[in-house]
């Protein structure tokens, strides 16, 4: 189905191309702020991507828990320590050590995305169900339950852990 | 002929030193005494013993036919390391059997003696057991069938040299004087050494990889004759060391610190003639070397000149005997240096009994002085300790070679074969030998009377307290003293020679120890022309006159006019000065060996190589590893993203390396 | 179409701009955004082939490591927080006393 795989393409490409373009202006950003504000366009591309591949249920939750709670989290403490510029000048190499990083990051890069790139394959005919409440909610609490309960445990810890780490020393 | 008896001759001392070192080591701590009783039995009965039984091998050996007498014993096989073989094995022959008579005899004497003379030392345990060991040292090396050996007997002796000359171990001067005889011996030592190794390579060369007396008389032609002059030179200088002739003697007037019957026992009856027993030992290679003869005959004949011109000028009662030592000892190598075994051995025999009754001697009369040792405060003695006195007479009247004493016999017997045995390598040594042994005995008889007279005649010179207190020495002192000098007067019987009447008894005894066969004797020192009878006589009595002028001499200027003594000192005061000195060979030793040996070790070795060479390669490794340790520490910044950069990077080698 | 390998390299390139991002900066806080760019930049690769296996499994993978992600953004800011009253300054380049 030619047209909807064009709709897919232009939108894999939009999405996906603010994706990459917030991204590289989070990392390279000065003040926190806009650092932070590119996360959240990154963010919320990425959620639309979802959406594109059918995942509708993390659609919506990387819409509420990352761009809604965790970098609501993360502007509130920005304001709160009230950081406004960042580093002077970043220490100890300055431009060399993001020119050293490039480029064994880019090292890595080319072979892995090498690698992708041979990666060919089409997607599968999925039924309605796919990517739904119900179809995640199925295979979550079936195949991995026992995950589950762990993370939510975890859950509790990290509220304690939190509260101790913020309490004033008396 | 093989004897099951042999290893009970040095087994004896042996035991007895295991026994007196654990009291020794037992009661050493203080407040706790050794039983007085015990150890003198046990340090009398060692040495003891072994005399019973050399007496008994000797008769064993004197029933046998005169050409076999050979008793061995092997004990058992102590090196085996490819061709190199060196067991545990005794061999007496005549000249074995000889020493080990005289050895354990006087060496019984003076354990007996030693009993009431150091009987208030406080480590009398201690000495003791040094001197059992040193029994036990001297006997291996007399008894040894091989060089090594022998030559482990010849390091034990210096050894219990150095223990017993440093017995008075916390005064330093003493404690050095133990130093000075050991490392001098170690000098020489080197020389046998060397000359082991020659030995060995030269035998093994012939197919006959030995160290065994016997083999290498078997295989005399193996050894070239610059082999073997070098050979017999490096043993001379072993000699030179363990017997004090020149180069090497100086240690021995210093060994005197130590207590007077170590210096009877060791440093005149047995450890220094362990240098002439082993070139007569060895007899049949120096007739392959005569020119090493003549230079043992040369050193001989200048030791005992030099050594007893210093003699005259000594004040110390032991030092005059000390030189005396080194002196008679320049005789004895006179005497196998022209190839005149038997004489030398001779008077090596003759020598140890009555130096060390005048050692002992010495002993009496310092122990009744107490501890006083110049002669110039001594005097008139002979009325107070009369046993001593005559003692002391009959040995000195041997040493200077009066007859019928001993000494007279085997004196002579050197002088005569000095002078009528013909040298191949030069031919004017023999009357020189003649004239520079003249002198000495000249001399010796001069400085021995001198101490005779000053010791014993006259008044008394020192404090009236000390003459009050003198008296004659206890028996187990005195004994000895009579007895060593009666052996003084008997013993030169054994070699009364021909022109005499007599059979020569001892030379015959000791002859076939030296022949070697299919080769002579002697073979390249040609054998003595005959003589008249008349020559004989007439150089006899030259000797003889030279003793009594000796004697005359030394009789006028110390008893009957003093005055002349005191007024040809004064006059000839430079030469009493290098006498009185020693020639400053001390000095000169210290000057041209020690202090830059000295300065070597301080300014180079030391400052350059040890500080900077070996402690900079030290710290160079040090310095080496904090230098890596300062590259790998900047892995260590503590920055987090450091350290994610080199998984980044861990992660990129890994990539690469996967297709 | 769009293909898988297309979905990964996406995928890939933001995961790399994330990692020189922990590598360079060095306030903390951004540092933490660029980490949880990581984190989703392989949230989507699991997704995709989600899509491409029609197996539930990568999405409900994607799940639990969002609420992993949310709990340690929970945690790290907390000790941001202590690290600013520390040293009135979340700069990570002064945090190196547990070095030489």
């Amino acid at each position: 189905m030619t047209k909807r795989g064009a709709l897919e393409r232009v939108l894999f490409y939009l999405f996906g191309g603010l994706a990459v373009l917030s991204s590289l202006s989070m990392v390279t950003r000065r003040n926190p702020l806009g650092s932070a504000l590119s996360l959240v366009v990154a963010f919320l591309s990425l959620a639309a991507l979802y959406a594109v591949l059918k995942a509708h249920l993390l659609f919506a939750i990387q819409l509420w828990v990352y761009a809604g709670a965790v970098m609501v989290l993360v502007l509130f403490v920005i304001m709160l320590l009230n950081l406004r510029e960042s580093e002077s000048r970043p220490q100890p190499l300055g431009f060399g050590r993001f020119a050293i990083a490039t480029v064994a990051v880019a090292g890595v890069g080319w072979k892995a995305l090498s690698v992708f790139a041979e990666q060919t394959g089409d997607a599968v005919t999925v039924d309605d169900s796919f990517g739904t409440v119900a179809g995640v909610g199925e295979v979550l609490f079936t195949r991995w339950v026992l995950q589950f309960e762990v993370v939510s445990i975890l859950l509790l810890a990290v509220i304690v852990a939190v509260v101790v780490l913020v309490k004033r020393r008396a | 002929m093989e004897s099951g008896l042999l290893w009970l001759i040095p087994a004896a001392p042996l035991a007895a030193f295991v026994v007196n070192g654990s009291v020794s080591l037992a009661t050493s701590r203080p407040g706790r005494h050794a039983p007085h009783g015990l150890v003198h039995a046990v340090a009398c009965l060692g040495p003891g013993i072994a005399f019973l039984v050399s007496v008994w091998t000797f008769w064993q050996l004197h029933g046998m036919p005169e050409g076999s007498r050979v008793l061995t014993q092997h004990v058992y096989e102590w090196i085996s390391s490819g061709s190199l073989q060196i067991d545990v094995a005794f061999r007496i022959d005549p000249l074995s059997g000889l020493m080990l008579l005289f050895v354990t005899g006087v060496g019984t004497l003076i354990h007996i003696y030693s009993t009431s003379y150091m009987h208030e030392e406080r480590g009398f345990a201690r000495y003791f057991t040094y001197l059992n060991l040193f029994m036990f040292a001297m006997l291996i090396l007399v008894l040894a069938d091989s060089l090594p050996l022998l030559f482990v007997g010849w390091e034990g002796v210096g050894l219990c040299s150095y223990l017993l000359i440093g017995y008075w171990y916390d005064d330093p001067e003493k404690a050095s004087a133990g130093k000075k005889a050991f490392v001098f011996n170690r000098i020489g030592d080197f020389g046998v050494l060397l000359a082991m190794f020659l030995i060995f390579w030269t035998l093994s060369r012939a197919g006959a990889p030995s160290l065994r007396f016997e083999d290498i008389r078997a295989h005399l032609d193996a050894f070239s004759p610059g082999v073997a002059t070098a050979v017999c030179l490096l043993l001379f200088l072993g000699a030179t060391g363990k017997s004090a002739q020149i180069p090497l003697f100086v240690w021995l007037p210093d060994a005197m610190a130590g207590p007077t019957p170590v210096s009877a026992l060791i440093h005149a009856a047995t450890m220094v003639t362990a240098g002439v027993y082993l070139v007569a030992r060895l007899g049949f290679l120096y007739a392959l070397a005569p020119m090493a003869l003549s230079i043992v005959a040369l050193v001989g004949a200048t030791t005992a000149v030099v050594a007893a011109s210093i003699g005259v000028a000594q004040n110390d009662f032991k030092k005059v005997l000390a030189y005396s030592t080194v002196s008679q000892l320049g005789y004895m190598f006179v005497g196998v240096g022209v190839g005149a075994y038997g004489a030398g051995i001779f008077h090596v025999f003759t020598h140890a009994f009555f130096k060390a009754c005048l050692f002992l001697g010495s002993g009496s009369v310092i122990h009744a002085l107490h501890g006083e040792q110049d002669i110039r405060n001594m005097g008139g003695l002979r009325k107070v300790m009369p046993v001593t006195f005559w003692t002391f007479l009959i040995a000195t009247l041997a040493l200077a070679g009066i007859p019928p004493l001993a000494g007279f016999f085997s004196k002579d017997a050197i002088l005569w074969e000095a002078l009528s045995r013909p040298n191949v390598v030069w031919p004017w040594l023999p009357k020189l030998l003649w004239a520079m042994l003249l002198l000495g005995a000249f001399l010796t008889a001069f400085y021995m009377w001198r101490l005779v007279a000053l010791a014993f005649f006259g008044t008394f010179r020192g404090t009236k307290e000390k003459l009050h207190h003198a008296h004659e020495s206890p028996w187990p002192m005195a004994m000895p003293l009579v007895v060593l000098a009666a052996c003084s007067v008997i013993v030169g019987f054994f070699g009364v020679p021909g022109f005499l009447g007599g059979s020569n008894a001892i030379d015959h005894w000791l002859e076939p120890a030296f022949v070697a066969e299919g080769h002579t004797a002697v073979a390249a020192v040609a054998e003595h022309a005959a003589h008249s009878a008349a020559a004989e006589w007439g150089a006899t009595g030259v000797a003889m006159l030279m003793g009594l002028l000796g004697i005359g001499l030394g009789h006028l200027l110390y008893v009957r006019r003093p005055e002349l003594a005191t007024q040809l000192a004064a006059r000839f005061s430079g030469l009493r000065r290098v006498l009185a000195a020693k020639y400053y060979v001390d000095e000169a030793y210290d000057a041209v060996v020690v202090r830059p040996v000295r300065m070597l070790s301080d300014r180079v070795l030391w400052r350059i190589f040890d500080v900077r060479i070996i402690d900079g390669i030290v710290n160079l490794l040090g310095g080496l590893t904090k230098a890596f340790s300062y590259v790998f520490r900047f892995f260590q910044s503590g920055y987090v993203q450091t350290y994610v950069f080199v998984v980044v990077l861990g992660v990129l080698v890994l990539l690469w390396r996967v297709k | 179409m769009v293909g898988l390998n297309e979905w990964l390299i996406l995928s890939g390139i933001l995961f790399l701009i994330g990692a020189v991002g922990v590598l360079t900066r060095s306030n903390g806080l951004i540092l933490f955004m660029s980490l949880e760019l990581m984190l989703n930049a392989v949230n989507l690769s699991f997704v995709a082939f989600s899509r491409f296996t029609g197996r539930m499994d990568g999405q409900v993978f994607v799940f639990l490591v969002t609420a992993v992600a949310a709990s340690e953004a929970a945690i790290g800011l907390a000790i941001f927080v202590n690290l600013f009253r520390l040293q009135k300054s979340v700069d990570v380049d002064q945090l190196n006393s547990m070095g030489d």
